[in-house]
């Protein structure tokens, strides 16, 4: 009997212990739009924050040296023509994606790399998702860190971003669930072990822990959508591009953290 | 990576007697062995199993690196310098290769 009681003391510190664990971060309430890293475990924040351990860091030196690299016929680099990346790229990553003329439709930082690429180096485009094509891109968008995030969705935007925002609200998949059911309704709350966050996009390219590497602002469109059992779209697709205007647009005045580190 | 990628962060300089703290990160995927690709095939181990850290030709501090070691192991560690040298890392990986890298300190 006295066993028991124990136990049931046991048991109820325990309960205890996690309800208290569950409030304990230090949560915006009613607050938008918030970046990912509040939502994270102080662990995950100190290791974005220390510029050593940061493996985010791995692919922004990649870049650099990328930055610097001459590559097609016309030996080109990006440096070449945009000199010191910590100027001419100043904020630039927060303007993305983008109405663009000549493709007569979406254009995002990784797609504008790679026309740079094709268009005036003469040289072959990364692979999307490639380690290069991910270190360029967080090089780049590192020389925009703390840039409040501002796209345009006007005019010839217009369109994409509603597109986007139907995808964004759209029940869809076998678990029949919108992405605004978690990070509109339910931002905040616990999803089995993880904190569910806003959805916002103002980290990537991320290093994500449970891939082991960098990703995407697209690769982690995949993640969710095979999380609720739903049929990906293609990587540079065009609901991914108009889904990451709305999300850049939702998530407008945010700035941009990079190279952020995700759970 | 197309190549392994190492961070350190070692004092250029530092006064005799000395203790001082010695950082390294290295890009490794340290593949455990125990997983699958999204198509079943086993994930070979590849870990770095033995870290050294030689200061003028004498080791200084070693540790042998086990599966349960993260992606993108960190170490640390603090020593004591008598005098100006050169410290080297190596990394000892699974598939035979060593990766080094080396710092320059001077004793002050």
């Amino acid at each position: 009997m006295r066993s028991f009681a124990r136990i049931a003391v046991l048991a109820g510190s325990a309960a205890f212990t996690i309800a208290a664990l569950a409030l304990e971060p230090d949560l915006p309430d009613g607050e938008f739009p918030v970046s990912g890293y509040r939502f994270m475990g102080p662990q995950v924040q100190q290791l974005q924050d220390d510029d050593f351990l940061n493996p985010g860091w791995f692919a922004v030196e990649f870049g650099a040296e990328l930055w610097q690299e001459k590559a097609g016929d016309r030996n080109l680099s990006c440096q070449s023509c945009h000199g010191d990346a910590s100027e001419s790229m100043r904020g630039v990553a927060a303007r993305y994606p983008q109405y663009d003329e000549h493709r007569t439709g979406l254009i995002n930082l990784e797609g504008r790399i790679n026309e740079m690429r094709s268009r005036y180096m003469n040289a072959a485009e990364y692979p999307l998702e490639s380690e290069q094509l991910l270190a360029i891109t967080a090089y780049v968008t590192h020389q925009a860190n703390g840039s409040p995030m501002n796209v345009d969705i006007t005019g010839k935007a217009a369109p994409y971003w509603q597109q986007g925002r139907d995808l964004y609200t759209r029940r869809q998949g076998q678990l029949d669930l919108a992405c605004s059911q978690c990070h509109d309704e339910r931002a905040g709350l616990m999803l089995r072990g993880d904190r569910i966050s806003q959805g916002h996009v103002n980290g990537f390219p991320v290093y994500r822990l449970i891939w082991r590497s960098m990703g995407s602002r697209h690769r982690m469109f995949r993640w969710c959508n095979w999380a609720v059992r739903a049929e990906p779209h293609e990587l540079g697709s065009d609901e991914y591009l108009s889904l990451e205007l709305y999300l850049a647009w939702r998530g407008r005045g945010l700035p941009i953290e990079s190279p952020a580190v995700r759970p | 990576m197309s190549e392994i990628r190492i961070r350190k962060s070692v004092p250029g300089s530092v006064r005799r007697g000395e203790v001082f703290e010695i950082k390294t990160l290295i890009a490794h995927p340290m593949d455990n062995g125990f997983m699958y690709t999204r198509g079943g095939v086993r994930i070979q181990r590849q870990i770095i199993h033995r870290f050294e850290a030689v200061y003028n030709g004498k080791t200084i501090f070693q540790a042998d690196w086990h599966v349960a070691v993260s992606t993108n192991p960190f170490i640390s560690f603090f020593a004591v310098a008598a005098e100006s040298g050169m410290i080297e890392f190596r990394w000892y990986d699974d598939n035979g290769e060593v990766y080094t890298d080396s710092a320059e300190i001077l004793v002050t």
